[in-house]
């Protein structure tokens, strides 16, 4: 097994007393796409921070290609594991190339601070997200859409092996959510290892090669979506019954939930039935 | 018309072939810090020739490169008003514009607050009580003792705030501001509370101090200031980069590689040395380190390889502005020149306030 990260024991906790995520051992495998699921409060955002040191473990162990992140420098970390934290904001005025310029961070030191090479991976990192025409505008301008692709693109620029992103796709247009999950697959394709906190199952189902679900800060499941994605777990995760159907467009699973109006329904349909006098579609007003 | 060639980028890179250097900035940069040298050379001809004693600006601009001919009947007193008395009075409003406007676009920098700066983080506060102080309680106190007061407190206020506001996460902006406002507020109503007890003649000496002035100041104040902005602005300057991650927010530096917390220790105490520096020179001037950085992001963006040297000039610039007003709005009297800056800074702290709301 080639796994890249390595997770021990690992205990989080933000004021050292409340234990959010407790004891938990994960491994994560080079070239994967790994989806992080709950419901809120399941501590899969304090996982992801546990493991890019913006939190500090109170026990056990994170280590990134055999090495404990805590031991390395935060350089060096930088250089091999890039985070993008939940709805980040950037200084009014700030261009996109400046933004995407920043991912050089961890490459530059005090005399050098925009080499050729930074100047190229910059513009790659443009032209991969497909932000060329929009270098020179604001961050603040642009929608939501193009705002992630710019921030995804100054992780690209700081050129990691591992890309964490706690919730891409939150607060975005669904089309711009579809956008930005292909651009990661894509990402992925280049052989980048990605790790993504994602609220919305059925994609996690398409994109993940793995999910991992968290209930109480301890994984409840964890392999591939159909190994995943059943009523059982989600019942177990979410406290909500669903069914599972398959995709119709991919063949991965797909999660209906049925809820309280669709039990109501769905027993009258069954009712229906049962009389005799509707046998196929019902239809109720 | 011709039509439109295709737009250049926003920035510029700067690569040296003969040094191991390279740098990017906004391509607005030269060309602004051109102009504020230039207005500030015209504005400081002026400024000289501006007096009781008339000179006029050729003349002065003669006695500043030396080709005054020496049968000019008053090369002397030319010599003396220019070289004595008025030069260094207005570099120090220079440096100490420098001082405040670098120190102020650093704090912003920071805590990511567009309202911080020195005066308002406690930093001047702190220095105004210690100098304040030694003036009432301490008889006869030599005046060179001042400066050292001043620095002293406006370190001390610093790390206290610096401590108070660190927590288990480390130094959140907001609590290193809200903090700081306290401290202000505090040490003002300490500051208020001596100079109600305090003999008369003391208190007279210790406004004076408190209103912000560069009143007589010579040649002596003028090298001790240069040479504090000679070693903290270059600090200042290169630490442009880990400004510029602190802004996106302390978990994307972090995720860059930034060592927050150091880097944030480390610009506190660049930004707070800068405020002292010149705080012990000139007393409290409010307002600078506030309007300067923000004008200035307006005129060359908000990263910080451009924003901290040209914030400096714009500073240095607004103060030989302000004291020229505070020399000949009243005349003969004089308007101290904190008391111009604040007429100039309320009003567009104001604003500020309005847009940030």
């Amino acid at each position: 097994m080639d796994d890249l990260i390595r997770i021990d024991d690992l205990s989080l906790s933000y004021d050292g007393d409340t234990i959010i995520v407790h004891q938990l051992n994960l491994r994560i495998n080079r070239g994967t796409i790994t989806a992080l699921v709950g419901s809120n409060g399941c501590g899969k955002s304090t996982l992801l921070r546990g493991l890019s040191r913006l939190l500090k473990p109170v026990a056990g162990s994170v280590h990134l290609d055999g090495r404990d992140i805590h031991a390395m420098k935060a350089k060096d970390l930088a250089k091999q594991l890039g985070i993008l934290p939940q709805s980040p904001s950037a200084p009014e005025g700030l261009t996109v190339h400046e933004l995407v310029a920043q991912g050089r961070y961890p490459h530059q030191n005090w005399f050098q601070q925009w080499s050729r090479e930074d100047e190229r991976i910059v513009h790659e990192a443009l032209v991969t997200t497909n932000l060329t025409m929009f270098a020179d505008r604001p961050v603040d301008t642009l929608s939501g859409g193009q705002r992630q692709r710019a921030w995804i693109a100054m992780a690209l620029a700081q050129q990691t092996d591992v890309l964490l992103l706690d919730e891409p796709t939150t607060y975005l247009d669904l089309a711009y959510q579809m956008d930005v999950l292909d651009l990661l697959d894509d990402l992925n394709a280049e052989g980048r290892t990605i790790v993504m906190v994602l609220h919305d199952l059925n994609q996690a189902a398409r994109y993940a090669d793995d999910i991992v679900a968290l209930r109480g800060g301890q994984i409840v499941a964890h392999g591939t979506p159909e190994q995943v994605m059943t009523p059982e777990n989600i019942l177990q995760v979410f406290g909500l019954k669903a069914e599972v159907i398959t995709d119709p467009v991919t063949g991965t699973p797909m999660c209906v939930p049925i809820g309280r109006r669709g039990q109501r329904r769905r027993e009258r349909q069954v009712s229906l039935s049962a009389n005799g006098k509707v046998r196929e579609s019902v239809k109720i007003p | 018309m011709a039509t439109k060639t295709q737009q250049k980028t926003t920035w510029m890179t700067i690569r040296p072939r003969f040094l191991p250097l390279s740098l990017k900035v906004d391509r607005r940069a030269p060309i602004t810090a051109l102009i504020i040298l230039m207005v500030t050379l015209v504005v400081l001809v002026f400024s000289i020739s501006y007096g009781e004693y008339d000179i006029t600006p050729w003349e002065v601009l003669q006695t500043l490169t030396g080709t005054l001919p020496d049968d000019h009947a008053d090369a002397r007193n030319y010599n003396l008003v220019v070289h004595t008395f008025r030069l260094p009075r207005i570099l120090t409003a220079f440096l100490v514009g420098m001082a405040l406007a670098t120190s102020g676009a650093i704090m912003q920098g920071i805590t990511r607050n567009p309202l911080a700066e020195p005066g308002i983080l406690g930093v001047s506060a702190g220095a105004g009580l210690a100098a304040v102080s030694i003036i009432v309680w301490l008889d006869n106190v030599p005046l060179s003792l001042l400066p050292w007061a001043a620095f002293g407190g406006a370190l001390a206020t610093a790390v206290a705030i610096y401590v108070l506001s660190w927590k288990q996460s480390g130094s959140a902006p907001i609590r290193l501001i809200l903090i700081g406002v306290a401290f202000a507020a505090v040490l003002g109503a300490l500051t208020t509370f001596m100079l109600v007890f305090g003999d008369i003649n003391d208190v007279q000496q210790a406004y004076v101090w408190l209103a912000g002035s560069v009143y007589g100041r010579n040649w002596e104040h003028v090298h001790t200031l240069g040479a504090w902005l000679l070693v903290l602005l270059p600090l200042a300057i290169f630490s442009a980069r880990q400004l510029n991650t602190l802004g996106l927010g302390d978990e994307i530096a972090r995720g860059l590689g930034t060592r927050v917390e150091l880097q944030r220790l480390l610009l506190l105490v660049i930004s707070v040395a800068l405020a002292a520096a010149a705080v012990a020179v000139a007393g409290t001037i409010g307002f600078v380190g506030l309007v300067a950085p923000h004008i200035t992001r307006r005129l060359v963006g908000p990263s910080h390889e451009g924003l901290i040297p040209i914030t400096a000039l714009f500073g240095g610039a607004l103060l030989v502005l302000a004291d020229l007003i505070g020399r000949s709005i009243i005349a003969p009297s004089e308007l101290p020149i904190g008391i111009v800056t604040a007429l100039i800074g309320a009003p567009y702290f104001v604003y500020l306030l309005y847009r940030y709301r």
